[in-house]
Order: structure tokens, then sequence, then C-alpha cells
């Protein structure tokens, strides 16, 4: 036990719960690695704990959140085989600081494959305890007992029974046994594996559903924040005098954050745009075109991250030799929510409502930068309306901390779609250079591969190459001070989008140059079981006829893995020779990730990140001139929309791998290459950059 | 500054002294705790903030409180009949045709427009109504097929 849980207060953790039986499940390296990872003292050290109410409820308590990626609905499905109860007992608390274990944040595929297995074992366990306690009342072994519905009974007389609510009636004690208790096995799964619905579907549709903006305390003020004209302005004074003639409008200044508050919304608006502000503002000339010299310019010095065989000796195998070079552009979050925040400072105790994939995260920034104490500090999370890796930052949740405490009252910062896009953490532009050769038969005979700015996700070579090296000049997020004029942070699937887009792109070339059909060049030198599967199930569904790339009908492939998942996809498309618009027909994306909790919510990922990954192909590319965001608003970043929409189509192989692995993620990586991959069987031309917008595709046709 | 400015607000008659110049979106969502109605641009660009105005969706966002005086604002708080769903909330149920849920108000009162203009909407008529809804988490799909389902018309669509 550590020494966290030993003096941890059972009976006001109890009392602040609401009693009934309470199951805490502990690992014992939990702690330490959640300190690693920046658990503060009062953050509950137990990986999960569940509930069992008077009323026979399920109540589990995670750190997790639900921004739409559907663990709301799935993670209940887990507990609901588990413990033997129908998934409707099941209620959820999400992302509450002070009454969920510490969860280092939700990002990176991690709920399902990371988290489920150890709320699993809480289940499993809650089960285990309640058991005992129906063994106790009803003077029967264990053995002799069966539970269905929350209810259990004797095997041989079902008439002797009890519920868990009449357990967990009067009880009011927590359990922390550490005993392992096995979970079930997929042949005992009722819920796990069938499609639900979306729980919070009906919430959602009648407006009832509640988002950090939504939350509502009284004599809240609303506050607009002044956005400087540039990441490279420097604040010098402020004139807030004819903002300040509005009655009831407070101006807040606090060192660089300057606000105009009002307890209207329109009120502040309109004060905040009153707002005169002098700023000192240094930029470096470089623009959305120019980025991509000074970024190697400023290049950090490359790490070896994979090595296999020895390159030289693959240079003199190779007949043919490519050495090309890719890029792949900033690109937004654009979440449709915008970051938000609710603070209220109240007795020495800090409480922030916020839109955020991070509450510990945020509660850690929280303490750091308002010199609480851990125990004054308080984040909730309400449903968050989006994040793809966006919301791991949660500047906004300062930003209404710091402007509450000054100004006395609860204070929400909502970003306008101008902030969010100027305040973002865009993905990373990026460059990789590939050299690669073909032998005399047409084999790969050597890759050496080197990614700038975006980490090594999903770089992993899964083709039998003999003579390969990966280096990556910054494995993750830091870049050189000057490298980047705006902050930068992980976009869906971080870096995998851009390693897939270049090395399927690469794959491509050598199997055009080959003379080979690009899915038969990649089986042949691929020895991956899931990787053939997936390719092969992808190829069944599409309907792909084998011919050496360009056939001029439009047709790509391209694969990868991603937070454990192989994913393969295939697209058509119809390029517009005059225009250069790419008109993508049809994506089929076969995915394999082992144990499905929820086919439907899994189904939904892929066909979100499907969709969602259109933009990054074709559409979305960040325009700015040094520190000057000039895409504020959709009137110029454009995301895929209704008539980009391909008919779609998903499947989900059950390769009988009993562990889960990544679903909201993987199925995006793949979007650029495939795109790409189509654009050059159409046409004979092949694209290095994304977005492929009709003007680089003209370019490349001319 | 303030002016008597009457309406008609989810079947309830409002009348208020109010600022005739604020917008309609910060009035329904900060003023009346009609939170269903979301804001996502501001500038008319992503229709999270529509409401139905005498039946037919507008962009809260942009429009002046002034601008619906005298006339029926329906909020998709205003949709259902009690607890029965309009039938296009029940569409989008059933279909699974939201994730975060943020647009999800905006596509749905989009929708409801759409349809009461064109009862028998096709799918490429559903995806033009729709076309300047935007949906960041990629559920396009299954809206279009959440909606096509509740049309009169029965053809079916290729997409969805």
């Amino acid at each position: 036990m550590s020494t966290s849980l030993t003096t941890f207060n059972r009976r006001s953790f109890l009392k602040s719960v609401g009693g009934g039986v309470v199951v805490l499940f502990t690992t014992q390296p939990r702690f330490s690695q959640a300190q690693s990872h920046g658990a503060q003292k009062n953050d509950l050290p137990f990986n999960a704990y569940l509930r069992i109410g008077e009323d026979g409820r399920v109540t589990c308590f995670t750190g997790k959140i639900e921004m739409g990626q559907g663990i709301v609905t799935s993670l209940p499905q887990m507990l609901a085989d588990e413990l033997d109860v129908a998934v409707d007992m099941i209620d959820m608390v999400m992302g509450d600081t002070d009454r969920c274990p510490f969860d280092r944040g939700t990002w990176g595929s991690l709920s399902t494959r990371v988290f489920g297995p150890e709320l699993r074992a809480a289940g499993a366990q809650a089960r285990y305890v309640l058991l005992g306690l129906a063994s106790r009342q009803l003077g029967l072994a264990v053995e002799q007992l069966q539970v269905k519905d929350g209810e259990v009974f004797s095997r041989a007389d079902h008439s002797k029974r009890v519920s868990y609510a009449a357990l967990a009636s009067g009880q009011g004690f927590v359990s922390d046994v550490s005993e392992a208790v096995a979970v079930k096995t997929a042949a005992d799964f009722r819920v796990m594996g069938t499609a639900q619905l979306r729980r919070d579907a009906r919430d959602k549709v009648t407006g009832k559903a509640e988002y950090t903006a939504d939350v509502r305390l009284p004599d809240m003020l609303f506050a607009r924040i002044l956005r400087p004209p540039s990441h490279a302005a420097k604040l010098k004074s402020i004139d807030a005098s004819a903002a300040q003639a509005i009655k009831g409008v407070r101006v807040i200044q606090d060192g660089d954050l300057v606000a105009a508050l009002h307890a209207r919304r329109y009120l502040a608006d309109r004060a905040v745009g009153l707002i005169k502000a002098d700023y000192e503002i240094s930029e470096i000339d470089v623009d959305e075109n120019s980025i991509y010299d000074h970024l190697m310019r400023m290049a950090p010095e490359g790490e070896q991250v994979a090595q296999g065989g020895d390159l030289s000796k693959g240079e003199q195998l190779a007949k043919d030799v490519f050495e090309e070079t890719y890029h792949t552009a900033y690109v937004a979050h654009a979440p449709m929510e915008p970051h938000t925040a609710l603070a209220r400072w109240e007795n020495g105790k800090m409480t922030v409502w916020a839109s955020t994939q991070s509450p510990f995260g945020l509660k850690r920034q929280l303490v750091s930068t308002l010199g609480l104490k851990e125990d004054k500090v308080r984040v909730l999370t309400p449903y968050v309306g989006g994040g793809f890796g966006g919301k791991g930052s949660s500047s906004q949740g300062v930003q209404a901390a710091r402007l509450a405490k000054i100004a006395g009252k609860p204070v929400q910062v909502a970003w306008t779609r101008e902030d969010e896009f100027f305040w973002d953490t865009f993905r990373p532009a990026s460059i990789i250079k590939i050299r690669s050769g073909l032998t005399e038969s047409g084999a790969p005979a050597f890759w050496d591969y080197r990614v700038y700015y975006a980490g090594a996700r999903s770089s992993e070579l899964h083709y039998d190459i003999p003579h390969h090296r990966t280096m990556a000049h910054r494995r993750g997020w830091g870049a050189p001070e000057g490298s980047h004029q705006f902050a930068t942070g992980a976009w869906r699937a971080p870096g995998a989008s851009t390693n897939v887009f270049a090395r399927e792109s690469q794959i491509d070339i050598m199997a055009a140059k080959a003379g080979i059909d690009p899915l038969e060049f990649r089986l042949k030198h691929c020895s991956d079981a899931k990787f053939i599967g997936v390719l092969k199930a992808a190829a069944k569904a599409f309907g792909w006829t084998p011919a050496a790339g360009p056939s001029g009908r439009g047709v790509g492939v391209a694969c990868g893995i991603d937070a454990g998942t192989v994913v393969a996809s295939m697209a058509e498309v119809e390029v517009d020779q005059n225009t250069g618009v790419v008109a993508v027909k049809r994506v089929v994306c076969a995915q394999d990730m082992g144990q499905v909790v929820n086919p439907a919510g899994a189904t939904i990922q892929m066909e979100g990140c499907i969709t969602m990954g259109l933009g990054y192909a074709l559409t979305e590319s960040l325009h700015f001139k040094g520190g000057d965001i000039t895409d504020l608003n959709f009137h110029s970043y454009d995301i895929p929309v209704f008539s980009n929409l391909p008919r779609i189509e998903t499947i989900l192989i059950d390769s009988k791998d009993p562990d889960p692995h990544g679903g909201g993620e993987p199925a995006i990586i793949n979007m650029g290459a495939v795109i790409a991959n189509a654009i050059f069987d159409a046409t004979g031309k092949r694209l290095f950059e994304l977005p492929m917008t009709p003007q680089r595709v003209k370019a490349a046709l001319a | 500054m303030k002016e008597m400015i009457q309406f008609t607000l989810n079947g309830k008659p409002v009348q208020l002294e109010e600022d005739p110049g604020q917008s309609l979106l910060w009035f329904l969502r900060a003023d009346m705790q009609l939170t269903g109605t979301k804001y996502g641009c501001g500038a008319g660009l992503c229709g999270a903030c529509a409401v139905l105005v005498d039946g037919v969706a507008e962009r809260s966002c942009l429009m002046d409180l002034n601008a619906v005086a005298n006339k029926t604002i329906t909020t998709i708080e205003g949709l259902a009949n009690g607890e029965e769903l309009h039938p296009v909330q029940q569409a989008f149920v059933e279909n699974d045709a939201l994730q975060c849920g943020y647009c999800t108000p905006g596509m749905i009162i989009t929708a409801v427009s759409l349809l009461g203009e064109n009862p028998s909407a096709s799918e490429a008529d559903i995806i033009k109504g729709l076309d300047d809804n935007l949906c960041r988490c990629g559920a396009h799909k299954r809206i279009l097929k959440a909606v096509h389902s509740v049309s009169q018309n029965t053809t079916d669509g290729e997409k969805s």
C-alpha cells in the first residue's frame, strides 16, 4: 500500500461520495507512476473507484473526460459485464479532480487500451466484494452464488437472493482489498463487443447536455480577453477609458492579461473592442511558404529511433535510388467548442470548470500559477465539445482563474473563434526526407528516413527492408526557440499523419518504379500478419483490381499503425485537370484494433477520422506572417463539409487479439497518403506537400 | 437606448425592455439561460447557433434582437413535445449522428428548417442544405443518414 493511501481518510472520502459500498482499485506501481506524471499530494492515488449506492446504481469516478470519443458509453459497457449489471444502472462522474482518481489526460487513445483494463479490474473486484457481502447475508459460500442484473442469488435456489442495492444499504464502507480478481473472458461478455448507441445522445439532441460555457453561477461575469495582434507582440500600454465608459464594465489588467468583464456578455464584447493597446512587435519574416526553409535552418540534431542492417551496403545493392522531401503544414484543431472556462474564487478555494482534456494538468497549472495549496484547487470537466489534442492545453482555465481572483466574482472566459485560432497549439509544420532504393529485381534495398518536427510516432517501418535507419530530429514536441512562431502541440495521432504520408508515398514511388501494383508491392514486402490482414480486407471490400500505377483510375492504398491499431485505407479520387480540385469519391478503411468494446462507437470514430482527415489532406493549412495568424475564422480556414463527403465503408477485423488498442486516432493517419497515392494513380503526378490544394495540384499537372 | 421588444420564444410570449442592438445568440444563451444554442464562430460560418425564426433556420450570432421583434423563435429546447422528441432529434439518437454534440443543436435546427421547406429532400438536397453547418468530429455520414431517414424521399442515399 502506498504511503498516500495509508494517510487517505476513508471516512471523509466516503462522506464526500455519498455512502454505499465504495470499492477502490489500486495497483502498487500506480502511485509512483502517477507522481512521475504530475499527480499532486491530494490527488486520489488509486486507479479507479466505484460506488454502489443504496439504490443499486453504480457510479464510476474517473479522471477521463468525454469529448465526443464515446467513452461515456464504452466504459460503462466494460463495467456492466464485470459487475453483472445493466449499462443503464451505471453513472459516470468524469474529470472532477476532487472526486476522481488522478489521470494524466484523455489523449493518445489510452482510455480503452490502458485505462480500460484497470476499470475492468475494479469492476471485477467490486463484484467480488459484493459477493462476499451476499455470502455472509445469505449464509452461502461464494461458489454457490450467481449474479444477474445486480441481483445475487443461490445457484441451487433462485429464491434465495439479495440485490446489490440491499447489500449497499447502510453499509458505508470502503474496500480496497488488492487481491487480484480475474476479469471475465470474451466468452462471458454480454455487453462488451455488442453495439451500443451513445448514452449522451438524448441530452445532446435536446440542448440539455452541459458544456463549460453553459454553466451558470450567481453574479458571474463574462470576460473577453484582449487578443494581441501577434504572438510576437509585447504589450506596452492600454487605454481602457472608452471601454470603461460602458456602465458596469470592468477592465482588468494583470501583467500581459487584459480583459473586459461584464454581467452581460454582449457588453463585454462591445467593451473589449473599445480597449486601445500599444504593442511592441518584432516579427520574423516567415510565412506558410518560407517556413520549411526556416525550420530546416533551425533543425535540431537527429536521434536514431530505429536501425537495421547497414545503409552503405543497402546503397550498393540499389539499382534505383529515390530521394524525396515531404512537407506538411501547420494545422488547427478547430473544435466546434472553443476553449472555455468558468472560475470561482470562494473561501480560499479556486474551482474551475473547463473544457479540457487534462483536468489534473490544469489543476497543476493553477496550483503553480496562483501559488495555491493543492487542496485549494478543484477542476471540473463538463462535456467537452471536441478536443483532438488541442484541449490538452488549457490556458483559458488559468486566464479565468486569474480574473476571478481579481474580480472577486465568478468569471467565464469563453474564447471566440478568433481567440481559438490564435491561441491554438497547432500541429507543427514538418519536413520528412527519405532516401530509399530498389534492387535490380525490384525489391526494397534500403531506407534512410529523417523526420523533422513531427516526432517519430507511426514512423515504424513494417516493410521488410534489409538496411534501414530512422532518425527523428526532435522526438517529441519541444522545438528549438525561434523555430515555430506560435505554440504547437499534439493533433489527433500526433506526427502519425505526417509520417504515414511520407512513408506510404515513398513506398508507392518504389512500387511504381518496380512496375508492380501498389497493393501487391506492399503485401510482397510485408510479413506482419495484421498488416496483411487489413490490407486484404480493405482490398476485398474496395474491389481492388491489380494494376501498376499510374493506372488512370484514381485509386490509392496506404497503411500504418497507431496506438497499437493497424489500419489500411483505400481511396478513389477524381481530379479536375482544369481547376486542380480533388474530389474523394470513396474511402474504404479496414482496422485491426484487437478487442472491440463498442463496435458502433469504434465505427463512428473511424468515420470521424476519415472525414476529418480529408481536411489535412486537401485544404487545411494555417496562414500566418511571423506570429500573426491570418486565418482567424472559417472564412479562410476550410475544414471538411458535407459536400466533401466520400462514400465511406469501414471494416473492423476480428483477429482474436484479446487486448484492446486505440480507436480514436488510427484511421486518420492514412488519409494524406491514400489520397496522394490516388491522385498519382489518376494523373501520374505526385504531390509532396500537404495539403494538396487545387493550386498545388494544378502546379503538379502543369 | 432600450426599447420594448416582444416575440414568441419556444411557444411563450416574451416582452422585454432591452437593448435592440444586442445579438440574439448572447441574449438567448447568457440572459435567457437557453444554452442549447451554441456559439461556434460568431460570423455565421458554422451554424452551431441556428434557431428557427418563423420556422426558418437563422444564425442567431448574426441577428440583432430587434430583427426578431414580433416573430416566433424556436430553439433546440423548444423542439421536443414534452418527453417526445421531434422526429429529427429522434433520428439523430437512433443513428448515433453525433459525437461531441456541440454542433448538434444547430444541425438539428437546420435540418428541421430544410425538411419544413422540402419534406421530400433527397440526399443531394440535404447535403446542400447542411453544407454551411460545420462538424469537426466528422459525424457527417450519420447526420446525413439521420436527416434522410426523416425525409419522405425514400430513395437510398449513396453516402448514408
